[in-house]
């Protein structure tokens, strides 16, 4: 690489700066394209037989019906016209909107707020609250469940220890009234953190001449933080939200766990993923437990495009 | 490089991967002016009181995990009673069902560190490959990966099982590794972190010294691409750790678990039946354990996944 200066074609620009190359596919061209095409290959082979694969025979098994006798039939939309009237399904469906229109909101919400206090640089301990704030994430939600589920209890939980020293009863954590919240609370706990630090990562990454743009108009800290700051990484907060949404209506883990605990508050469709799981494993029918899965696949598409399409509305009014 | 990187309309939830920010952004902390951000002790307090709320529960099981089972139940939760059994415990927790429980700790790192490093190398390769090179059909494919990063794994989970069950994949180690090698997610960090990491007069140069393009790749890029790859494997390696689902359906022989399955399954069996009480104390002090090896990852490594994130994932 050392005579690559003097190496280089006369009149020859850097490529950083030359015209897209539109000639036809010249040997060098050719060699490029061979060399995408290997590199991409081993991601595409399992990307085609983990997800493309699994996508399609799910949408073929849910189009049958296993039957003791004769085997598989084919139905058609049956199964998915069951999921529909299916008061399980939709309640379980039902649940999870309310979770995502309670839950998603605080924690995103909070996420951007601490964001935006380490991003200032007005505290104090800035790197360690971060940092604390942040550790949750790495606590697998097993775990998450598990010892907030001892939080929470009757046995030996601090809360119920401490309501007793004071003569007053904890709250019921675990009855039918608090276990949605209660829920919330373990995920809010456990992915505050992670949207913080992407929140975080995106504001650290602002151009800085935005800011010097608002310091000449004399812009207050929290003028900048709202008219500049959110605005510029609102593509890092379409992106928490989405995984957000997707998050919610996979929710599984936590709920599973806590069903030890409250088996009488959370029955096996408590969500559509605990239900289709039990469909599939337990009844054995996994034809309807595929066409579940696709519905519930629709559903957070439908959910993540509007969520996308309503910001993107909100800022073409704002302009 | 702008051309190249140009993403198609269909950019993940509107996470635009141009590169219309310079090259040659600031790296150091911007100042937006000239005053200096004033610290605050009211908001500091605040946020004290805040990080109380994340951390009292680790706290907690910190605390639990160095009581006896007895003491768990008659002593104060977020203070520790007068005898240390931290040891008992963890003697308890290694011989406990013929030491399993070390068994599902072998398995949890194997299966997660054969993931990430799996998962970051392809998504590093296709991710260089998609933000360097445009070739025919690499839109089309790149679309297609950015619409994956939106479908639910765990609806995958269940055909994947099944189709697994025809090869006689499940109850195998390839059942968990296998389905997480796949990070859409992955490609796309990796894509617009490879358009501002590698720098297109490098490749150019190496180029006309007549370097093979994949030992460009190799020799050149991979080189600047570590950071970015390091990030991936961090979340990938997260992601297979703490996974329950998946594990949960695929395995069924009890040495095969991971920590998350093996752990829930020793809850379930404390809380079904009462005369097995004096597994809650092997179960606090498994749960703590457990979280030791992620919590040191990412207190280690955290240069690399803060800086993989703020220069390629999240910018606007």
């Amino acid at each position: 690489m050392t005579s690559v200066e003097t190496r280089l074609p006369a009149g020859r620009a850097p490529a950083a700066t030359a015209p897209p190359r539109r000639r036809g596919p010249s040997p060098m061209r050719r060699r490029e394209n061979a060399a995408a095409y290997i590199l991409i290959t081993p991601f595409v082979v399992v990307f085609a037989l983990l997800i493309v694969v699994p996508i399609i025979y799910s949408g073929y098994l849910s189009l049958y019906r296993e039957q003791l006798v004769g085997g598989n039939t084919f139905v058609g939309l049956e199964n998915y016209s069951r999921a529909l009237s299916d008061s399980s399904f939709l309640s379980g469906v039902g649940r999870m909107a309310v979770f995502l229109v309670i839950q998603v909101p605080i924690m995103l919400g909070l996420a951007l707020l601490f964001a935006l206090l380490l991003d200032a640089g007005v505290l104090y301990l800035g790197k360690f609250i971060r940092l604390g704030i942040f550790i949750p994430y790495a606590v697998p939600s097993v775990i998450a469940a598990l010892m907030w589920g001892y939080l929470y209890g009757t046995d030996f939980g601090p809360a119920a220890q401490i309501a007793e020293r004071l003569g007053i009863s904890a709250p019921p954590f675990l009855s039918q009234d608090w276990m949605l919240f209660s829920i919330m609370n373990i995920v809010t706990w456990s992915f505050i953190g992670y949207n913080m630090i992407i929140l975080y990562a995106a504001l650290r990454s602002i151009p800085s001449e935005l800011f010097d743009a608002a310091a000449v108009d004399g812009a207050g800290r929290i003028r900048t933080a709202v008219s500049i700051k959110i605005p510029a990484i609102r593509p890092a907060l379409i992106l928490t939200a989405i995984f957000s949404v997707i998050g919610t209506f996979q929710l599984f883990t936590e709920p599973n766990l806590l069903r030890s605990l409250a088996p009488n508050v959370i029955g096996t469709d408590y969500t559509p993923n605990m239900y289709a799981y039990n469909l599939a494993f337990i009844n054995r029918d996994s034809n309807y437990a595929a066409a579940i899965a696709f519905i519930l696949g629709v559903v957070i598409m439908i959910v993540s495009y509007t969520v996308q399409l309503s910001t993107q509305r909100k800022e073409r009014a704002a302009r | 490089m702008t051309t190249r990187t140009a993403a198609d309309g269909t950019a993940l939830a509107g996470v635009r991967t141009d590169t219309t920010v310079p090259p040659e952004r600031p790296r150091s902390r911007r100042r937006y002016s000239a005053d200096k951000p004033q610290r605050s002790t009211a908001l500091t307090v605040m946020m004290v009181a805040v990080l109380l709320y994340f951390l009292i529960p680790l706290w907690w099981l910190l605390v639990a995990s160095t009581k006896s089972n007895a003491d768990l139940f008659s002593t104060f939760g977020l203070w520790f009673s007068g005898t240390n059994s931290l040891w008992v415990n963890i003697q308890a927790v290694f011989t406990a069902d013929d030491g399993v429980y070390l068994l599902w700790l072998r398995n949890s790192l194997f299966y997660a560190v054969v993931s990430a490093v799996g998962a970051a190398f392809l998504a590093t390769m296709a991710g260089y490959a998609f933000a360097k090179y445009r070739f025919p059909g690499g839109n089309a494919i790149f679309s297609a990966i950015l619409g994956a990063v939106m479908i639910p794994m765990t609806a995958l989970t269940i055909p994947t099982y099944l189709l697994f069950a025809n090869a006689g994949l499940t109850n195998t180690p390839w059942a968990i590794i296998l389905p997480s090698l796949v990070s859409p997610f992955g490609v796309y960090l990796m894509r617009v972190y490879a358009a501002d990491a590698v720098d297109e007069t490098l490749l150019e140069a190496a180029r006309v010294d007549g370097a093979g393009e994949l030992r460009i790749f190799f020799g050149v890029a991979f080189r600047l691409l570590v950071p970015g790859m390091v990030t991936v494997l961090l979340f990938a390696l997260v992601a297979t750790w703490n996974n329950y689902f998946l594990p949960l359906i695929m395995l069924n022989s009890p040495h095969l678990y991971p920590l998350t399955v093996g752990l829930a399954q020793w809850q379930g069996a404390a809380a079904a039946g009462g005369g097995s009480k004096a597994l809650f104390s092997s179960i606090v002090t498994g749960s703590f354990l457990s979280i030791i090896p992620l919590v040191i990852a990412f207190l280690f490594l955290q240069r690399y996944w803060q800086s993989g994130l703020a220069s390629g994932a999240v910018k606007g």
